[in-house]
């Protein structure tokens, strides 16, 4: 356990349970100005503390959480419309919208890449790992 | 010209357990999970906001590279915490020692201001230790 170390420690405290809030509960609808409440700051104040600790608004990490675990349930092959109202999203639309601007393809495309990798892998193990290492280490005998 | 640092390796005594500790306590992504045997696997993984640099988990294996007597003084190293490996650094760290710390991370110095800003340090869950820095530019 962390020791109280801060003279405003209870003050990082809130903000990290704020952030461990999202990061428990991002597949259910959030309100950020819940989250602000319950932590007992004002909105605005809240917003610039969450910032300054992880360099990001509340809004845009829960983003980043939610895309996270969608990717980690893609990975493990659950359907795309099942991952997105499991991660929190409300529509299918929105969702696939946000994941391929933060991820650069759509969930159907990220769904594909992943099952190609797994298979090239399983298939041919050392080209994903640099050859110095499959040397060095003996893994290629 | 060198541009970058791609790919490091840390000596870990059970790649499980690491990759555990690695993902779920400092919060980091995988990047590459590939099975190379019955007890060896190419895991590495990524801080969120630097996924270009990997993070190697490397088993401590009898083989190519280690004979079973060096081996077993590699895993006693760092179990008893020879290494240090970096410097991670954060925007705020009072907020992420106060999360790291009730997630079971162990901390072997309490955020203390240094000349450079304000310095932490705590040991993965082999024994390596690592410092956890936020520079005196985040500070201000």
């Amino acid at each position: 356990m962390a020791e109280d170390l801060h003279p405003n420690m209870y003050k990082y405290r809130r903000i990290v349970e704020a952030k461990l809030f999202i990061d428990t509960h991002y597949h259910r609808k959030i309100d950020l100005e819940n989250i602000s409440d319950q932590a007992c700051f004002s909105k605005y104040h809240f917003l610039r503390l969450f910032k300054q600790a992880y360099g990001k608004s509340p809004h845009r990490y829960l983003t980043e959480v939610r895309i996270g675990h969608a990717k980690t349930l893609l990975r493990q092959q659950q359907p795309v419309t099942e991952v997105c109202f499991l991660v929190g999203f409300d529509s299918l639309p929105s969702f696939t919208h946000l994941f391929k601007r933060e991820v650069g393809m759509t969930p159907t495309a990220y769904v594909a890449k992943i099952a190609q990798h797994k298979e090239e892998s399983k298939r041919l193990p050392l080209r994903f790992v640099p050859n110095c290492f499959v040397e060095n280490f003996g893994w290629d005998k | 010209m060198i541009t970058k640092l791609s790919h490091a390796s840390i000596y870990v005594l059970d790649q499980a357990s690491a990759r555990d500790f690695y993902l779920n306590k400092l919060g980091f992504e995988e990047k590459m999970n590939v099975p190379l045997g019955e007890d060896v696997a190419w895991i590495t993984v990524s801080p969120k906001d630097q996924p270009d640099l990997q993070l190697t988990l490397m088993p401590i294996n009898q083989g190519n590279m280690f004979s079973a007597e060096t081996a077993e003084q590699l895993a006693s190293l760092v179990a008893n915490g020879a290494f240090g490996f970096g410097v991670f650094a954060c925007k705020d760290i009072y907020a992420t020692y106060q999360e790291l710390s009730d997630k079971g991370v162990v901390f072997t110095k309490a955020p203390t201001e240094e000349f450079y800003g304000i310095e932490a340090m705590f040991k993965d869950d082999s024994g390596n230790w690592f410092s956890l820095t936020q520079s005196k530019e985040e500070a201000s």
